[in-house]
C-alpha cells in the first residue's frame, strides 16, 4: 500500500509538470481560439533563452528576467505580424499557422543560443526528502515538491490575475464573446498581446522546470504533445480542467507501469507495456465518451448534473 | 489571346463534360505527360530520378491524398505518413506471405488496407471536429508507428522493424535502373490523379465540398454525413497508402516505422498549405515546392555566406532550412491562403486577357 501510495503521488507530482504546459494552451485558447501548437516550442525557447544567456555570464535571476522579457516580446510580435493578419480567418487557418510558428521558433532558437543539450541548474536537488522517507518510507522527490507548489502558485495567480484586476476582467470579456467585447470599447488586439506574454511567462516557467528536470535540449518541444492528451480530457477551455487532467495522466501514466506489473505481472505484461501508448490512447477514448469538450466542459458539468 | 476560350463551342455533352474543357488545357496536360514520359528519361541524369523526381511524384500523390481529406472534405489529418507507413508495410506482407502475387496488386491491397485504418482513424470523426479530430489523427500516427515497431511479424521479425523490399517485377520484368521505377511511379502518379481529379467533380466530390463548407447545411439537403466522410477518410487513406508502398519501394528500397514521423505529416500538410488547399494541381506544386527548397537553400546558402566571409555550419543550414520553412507557411497562409494553384489561377486569368487588358 505504502508503494501504491508512492507511485500515486510521484505520478500526480509529474502530472502537475504536464499540468504547467497545458495551461500555456487554455489561455491562449480561451482568449482567441487559437490552438497554439507553437505552445512546446515556446517552452523550448524560454528554457533555451534561459540557458544562453546564463551562458553569457549573467545569473539566473537576470536570466529569468531577460527571458521572460524575450518571451513577451516574442509573443507581441506574434500577436502583431501573424494572428492580426489572420483574422477572420478559420480557426484551422490559424491552428496550420502555429505550426508555421513552431518550426521558426524550432530552427531560430537553436541558431541564436546554440543547439547543444545542456543542463540548467536550479539550485533544487532532483532527490528523495528524507524526512519523509524516514517516517513514511516513501520516495518523494524534492523537486517534484517544488515544481507542484510553483504550479499551484502559478495557478493561483492567474486565477487571481484573472478574477480581480481590470485587465483579467477583459481578458474574460474577450474569451466569452469578441464582438461584444469590442462594442464595448476593449481593445481586442491588446488583450491578444496581453495573453501571449502570459503564456510566454507559463512557457518559461515550464521551460524551466522541464529544463531542470531532463535538460535543456530540442525533446523539450515535445512537451507539447505529452499535453495534448491532458488537454482532451480537461477540454481547451477551463484552466482547472488542465490541472485536474495533468493529475489524471501523471497518475495513470505511473500506476500501471509499476504497481500493476509488480501485483500481477504475468496478468498485465501487455497492459503494462502498451503503457505509454495504451493510455493515450485510453484516455482519448474516454474523453470521446465524456463528451468532446473536455470532463470539465461546461455543458459536460450540466449534462452530468441533469442525469 | 494565348489562353482564349473564345470559339470552342460544346456541342455533345460529352464534350461539355469532359476533364479539361478547355483546349488550351487539354494541349497543356498532354504535352506536360508527353515531356514527362518521353523527354525526361531521355535527358535527366540518374541522380536527378533518384533524388528528385521520384520523391517529388510519391509525396505528390501522398499531398493529393491528404488534399482530398482536407482539402476537400474538409478534415484535418496529421496523420498521414502513418497512412503511409501502413501502406508501405502492407504491401510488404502481402509480397511476402502470398505466393506470386502481383506487384501491382498487391500496391492495391495496400492502398485498400491503407484505406481501413483511415477508415477506423476516421470514425471520431463522426463525434467530433477541428482541432479535436486533428489530435485524434494525431493518435494514429503516434499509435500505427508504435504498433509497427511493436509487432515483430508486421515487418517479418527483423530487428527494429526495418524491411527491405522485395525486387520490383511487373509482367515478368524486373525494374531495376532508376528510369524503369520512374516510369512506374510517373504511370501510377497519372492514373490516380486524373482519377482524383473526376472523382472531385463527381457527386462525390461535391458532398465532400458540401461538408467542408457547412455540414449542417449538408445534412440539411440531403448528403449522409456519415459515409461522405468516411468514404473521405478512405479514399484519402488509399492515395496516402499507395504513395507509402512506392515510397517503400521505388524510393527508398528499406524503410523503418521511424521514418513515418509526424514530421513528415507535418511535411505533406505543408506541401497542401503551400500549394493550395483544395486543389489537385496545388499538391503537385506543393510537393515540389517543399522538395526544390532544401535543395534550393543548401546550394544558395554556403554561397551567400561566402560572398559576406560569415562562419558556415551545416547545422546552421538545417536550422535556416527550418526557419524558412515556418516562415513561408506563415507568409502563405496571411498573404495567399490558397496557395501556389491560386496564383496559377491568377495567372491564368491574366493570360486570357495578354496583351490587350482592355
Amino acid at each position: 500500500m505504502n508503494f501504491f501510495f508512492e507511485v500515486l503521488i510521484g505520478g500526480l507530482l509529474s502530472g502537475v509538470m504536464y499540468a504547467l504546459v497545458a495551461l500555456g494552451f487554455v489561455l491562449i485558447y480561451k482568449a482567441s481560439g487559437v490552438f497554439n501548437f507553437a505552445q512546446g516550442a515556446m517552452v523550448y525557447l524560454a528554457a533555451l533563452s534561459v540557458v544562453g544567456v546564463m551562458e553569457w555570464g549573467a545569473p539566473l535571476w537576470l536570466a529569468v528576467i531577460l527571458a521572460f522579457v524575450i518571451m513577451t516580446l516574442f509573443g507581441i510580435a506574434t500577436e502583431k505580424f501573424v494572428l492580426r493578419k489572420l483574422v477572420n480567418q478559420p480557426p484551422i487557418a490559424l491552428f496550420m499557422a502555429t505550426i508555421g510558428l513552431a518550426f521558426f521558433i524550432e530552427g531560430l532558437a537553436p541558431m541564436v543560443f546554440g543547439s547543444a543539450p545542456r543542463a540548467l541548474e536550479l539550485g533544487i536537488v532532483d532527490e528523495p526528502i528524507p524526512w519523509i522517507l524516514d517516517n513514511w518510507n516513501m520516495v518523494i522527490s524534492r523537486f517534484d515538491l517544488v515544481a507542484a507548489g510553483v504550479a499551484s502558485v502559478l495557478v493561483a495567480s492567474l486565477a487571481l490575475f484573472f478574477q480581480y484586476t481590470r485587465v483579467g476582467r477583459a481578458l474574460r470579456a474577450v474569451a466569452d464573446d469578441h464582438q461584444a467585447a469590442l462594442s464595448i470599447g476593449i481593445p481586442l488586439q491588446n488583450i491578444w498581446a496581453i495573453v501571449w506574454g502570459v503564456a510566454g511567462f507559463v512557457a518559461l516557467v515550464a521551460g524551466m522546470m522541464w529544463g531542470a528536470r531532463n535538460g535543456v535540449q530540442f525533446a523539450l518541444t515535445f512537451t507539447a504533445l505529452k499535453a495534448l492528451p491532458v488537454l482532451i480530457l480537461g477540454g481547451f477551455t477551463s484552466v482547472p480542467g488542465a490541472i485536474v487532467g495533468g493529475l489524471i495522466i501523471g497518475a495513470s501514466e505511473k500506476l500501471p507501469r509499476s504497481t500493476f506489473r509488480r501485483s500481477c505481472r504475468t496478468f498485465l505484461a501487455a497492459t503494462s507495456a502498451a503503457s505509454r501508448a495504451g493510455s493515450r490512447m485510453f484516455w482519448r477514448c474516454c474523453s470521446c465518451s465524456s463528451g468532446p469538450r473536455g470532463c470539465l466542459a461546461k455543458n459536460t458539468l450540466i449534462a452530468c448534473k441533469g442525469r | 489571346m494565348l489562353y482564349r476560350e473564345a470559339g470552342q463551342f460544346k456541342t455533345t455533352y460529352a464534350a461539355d463534360q469532359q476533364l479539361f474543357p478547355i483546349r488550351q488545357d487539354r494541349i497543356g496536360v498532354i504535352a506536360l505527360l508527353a515531356v514527362a514520359f518521353l523527354g525526361v528519361p531521355l535527358f535527366a541524369s540518374e541522380y536527378w530520378f533518384s533524388a528528385i523526381l521520384i520523391p517529388f511524384l510519391i509525396f505528390a500523390l501522398a499531398a493529393l491524398g491528404l488534399n482530398i481529406l482536407t482539402g476537400y472534405a474538409g478534415q484535418l489529418s496529421l496523420g498521414s505518413a502513418a497512412f503511409m507507413a501502413v501502406g508501405a508495410y502492407a504491401a510488404y506482407n502481402f509480397q511476402l506471405r502470398i505466393e506470386g502475387i502481383p506487384l501491382l496488386v498487391s500496391f492495391i491491397f495496400a492502398g485498400l488496407t491503407a484505406a481501413g485504418v483511415g477508415i477506423l482513424f476516421g470514425l471520431p470523426s463522426l463525434r467530433i471536429k477541428g482541432f479535436y479530430l486533428a489530435v485524434a489523427t494525431l493518435a494514429a500516427q503516434f499509435f500505427i508507428v508504435w504498433c509497427l515497431t511493436k509487432f515483430p511479424w508486421l515487418s517479418n521479425n527483423s530487428s527494429s522493424g526495418v524491411i527491405s523490399t522485395q525486387k520490383l517485377i511487373i509482367f515478368g520484368h524486373e525494374l531495376t535502373t532508376p528510369v524503369e521505377k520512374y516510369l512506374l511511379v510517373l504511370s501510377i502518379v497519372v492514373v490516380m490523379a486524373l482519377a482524383a481529379k473526376n472523382m472531385v467533380r463527381s457527386s462525390t466530390g461535391r458532398a465532400w465540398m458540401a461538408v467542408r463548407d457547412m455540414d449542417v447545411a449538408a445534412s440539411v439537403i440531403g448528403i449522409r454525413l456519415m459515409p461522405t466522410k468516411l468514404l473521405a477518410f478512405a479514399v484519402s487513406s488509399f492515395y496516402c497508402g499507395v504513395a507509402g508502398a512506392l515510397y517503400a519501394f521505388c524510393y527508398l528500397g528499406s524503410v523503418e516505422p521511424d521514418g513515418f514521423s509526424l514530421e513528415m505529416s507535418f511535411r505533406i500538410l505543408f506541401m497542401i498549405i503551400i500549394g493550395g488547399v483544395g486543389s489537385i494541381m496545388g499538391s503537385f506544386l506543393g510537393a515540389a515546392f517543399i522538395l526544390l527548397l532544401p535543395i534550393f537553400l543548401d546550394v544558395t546558402l554556403p554561397f551567400l555566406a561566402n560572398l559576406f566571409g560569415l562562419p558556415f555550419s551545416s547545422a546552421t543550414v538545417s536550422h535556416i532550412q527550418i526557419t524558412v520553412f515556418g516562415a513561408l507557411i506563415m507568409f502563405f497562409l496571411i498573404v495567399e491562403p490558397h496557395g501556389l494553384a491560386r496564383l496559377w489561377q491568377i495567372a491564368k486569368e491574366k493570360l486570357r486577357l495578354w496583351p490587350f487588358p482592355h
